[in-house]
């Protein structure tokens, strides 16, 4: 994985053999796969929950049945597949094994293509029961939103990527002492993102920095549909556009920040 | 490529011997205030066998680490089977192998799938039979499906070999080859090596501090101290020059700044 450019070709035989090497790991280790499920369940549980008591108690909600479990659902989908990209990446940290990578013939961008089909593998795993249980417990059913849940799930796992992608860079160039800044990065999206509240309401300021959040885009366009019945493909869109300029600039980020740990040696010590 | 994104315009080294497995031209590589590596060079024929000697903190994995990629020099130029290192790598790297201590193998999977999944890497063509071979050379049958994790450190010193050895590479290069192996084992992994060597016509550059181990197999040796090269010779033409029976005793003079003095007297 030494080189750093772009124009040669990708393999998709490599990339196989990186989801191969996940998809072992995860039939080898239970705790791995329940850590998969347990938090999603328990999200849309305490908040399926509050949104039953919350519906008895307040007409704006009873109308707007399904906001705040959706949001959760998105949430997730948000939360879980940057989770689920940056823990593969990290497991070949914990694991030594970066060392074995950079020097195959793996590709800085086949590594990462691995890495993004883990990370829907992973989500899939978590977030399926997740959306059954919703179904089940509180009779919210996100496959009912159609094809506009695809328009959000796609602008949703393209920005966890992008994060993904960076931290991931950020942890290559610093080692593992980086590696708190992978479970706590997304957080500071979250109310910027307006995941729980329109944008409207924050402060006139805040809220071009929200617009430039790609997430920003599919919430609302979420509580557009469930509230107003409509769907907002011009949402949808200027999130996808953000969202390309987002992905490019992740891994131009990832690039530069292999190059530096090349640079300082950083490769080397890989630990703290 | 430099780490400042520069290539060296000058005639080399590298220029002047294309055909050598590994050709390092004026190498110089600065850690802040720390000159790991101080302005070497040398060229390893293909199908040769060379130790790299040279105390803690001597430049040996740095140096290691420049040919294979991993670290970008701060200047001067590293040409692996004729291609530059690292721009362009990707015509080298399948056909070349590692084993070092600063990696390790996945833990939680087993031998076999840890093959399997650096065999599709390097697109090992039959890779079963492939695996079969080197499960049967290196005798790995007992623990192929058991977790690298569950391995002793001698097994899992085999299982990287084994690694390293999946693509049939035509530059190996081994830091510690036999370290946490048993004296029978290590016996068997170096003739194993000498094996491979000669029927593959594979080049092999490996640091080692057991000087044994050099003296066997190598049949040229650099010492380095302190990011430079203190010598370079068949290992015989430098036990010569110290004056000394063994490597070790060599070694030993370099280390404790006696080298000059030994060479002086068999002036």
């Amino acid at each position: 994985m030494t080189d750093l450019s772009l124009h040669r070709g990708i393999s998709l035989h490599r990339i196989g053999a990186m989801i191969l090497r996940y998809w072992y790991l995860l039939l080898s280790s239970w705790p791995r796969l329940l850590e998969l499920l347990y938090w999603p369940a328990l999200q849309v549980i305490t908040w399926g929950f509050l949104q039953y008591y919350i519906a008895e108690n307040a007409n704006f909600f009873a109308r707007a049945g399904g906001t705040l479990i959706g949001a959760v659902i998105l949430w997730d989908i948000l939360f879980r597949g940057q989770l689920g990209f940056s823990i593969s990446f990290l497991e070949e940290m914990w694991a030594r094994n970066l060392g074995n990578l950079m020097m195959s013939p793996l590709r800085p961008i086949e590594f990462l293509l691995a890495l993004m089909v883990m990370s829907l593998i992973r989500l899939a795993i978590g977030i399926i029961p997740m959306t059954l249980l919703a179904l089940f417990l509180f009779h919210f059913n996100v496959y009912a939103l159609g094809l506009p849940l695809i328009a959000f799930f796609c602008n949703l796992i393209f920005t966890s990527w992008s994060v993904g992608i960076f931290v991931s860079g950020l942890v290559v160039r610093n080692g593992l002492g980086a590696e708190s800044i992978v479970w706590t990065l997304m957080f500071a999206i979250l109310p910027l993102a307006c995941v729980y509240y329109p944008v409207s309401v924050l402060p006139v300021w805040l809220q071009y920095v929200a617009w430039a959040l790609p997430p920003t885009y599919a919430f609302e366009g979420m509580r557009a549909l469930l509230i107003e019945k409509t769907f907002r493909t011009d949402l949808m869109l200027q999130a996808l556009v953000i969202n390309a300029g987002l992905l490019a600039a992740s891994f131009g980020a990832f690039l530069a920040l292999l190059r530096s740990a090349k640079r300082h040696g950083s490769l080397l010590s890989g630990g703290e | 490529m430099t780490e400042n994104g520069k290539a060296s315009s000058r005639p080399t080294v590298a220029d002047r011997d294309s055909s050598a497995a590994i050709a390092v031209d004026h190498l110089v590589k600065v850690y802040k205030q720390t000159r790991a590596v101080d302005d070497i060079s040398f060229s390893l024929p293909r199908g040769s066998i060379t130790g790299l000697l040279g105390g803690n903190g001597a430049g040996k994995t740095t140096t290691i680490a420049m040919i294979m990629g991993l670290v970008l020099p701060t200047s001067g130029r590293v040409q692996v089977l004729g291609h530059e290192m690292p721009d362009e790598s990707a015509s080298v790297l399948g056909r070349m192998n590692f084993e070092s201590p600063y990696v390790d193998m996945p833990m939680r999977l087993t031998v076999r799938q840890n093959l399997t999944v650096f065999g599709k890497l390097y697109a090992v063509k039959n890779l079963a039979d492939r695996i079969a071979r080197l499960v049967a050379d290196l005798d790995l049958g007992d623990f192929i499906d058991r977790a690298n994790g569950k391995l002793s450190a001698g097994q899992k010193t085999r299982v990287a070999l084994a690694k390293a050895l999946i693509n049939q590479p035509e530059l190996l290069l081994l830091d510690e080859p036999t370290a946490s192996l048993d004296p029978d084992t290590a016996d068997w992994v170096r003739a194993h090596l000498e094996r491979y060597r000669r029927d593959n016509n594979a080049t092999i550059l490996l640091a080692s501090h057991n000087m044994l181990e050099v003296e066997r197999l190598c049949d040229r040796v650099i010492i380095m101290k302190r990011g430079r090269i203190e010598d370079d010779d068949t290992p015989e033409a430098i036990m010569a020059r110290y004056n000394r029976t063994t490597l070790e005793e060599v070694f030993l003079d370099v280390a404790r700044g006696r080298a000059n003095g030994a060479k002086e007297a068999v002036r």
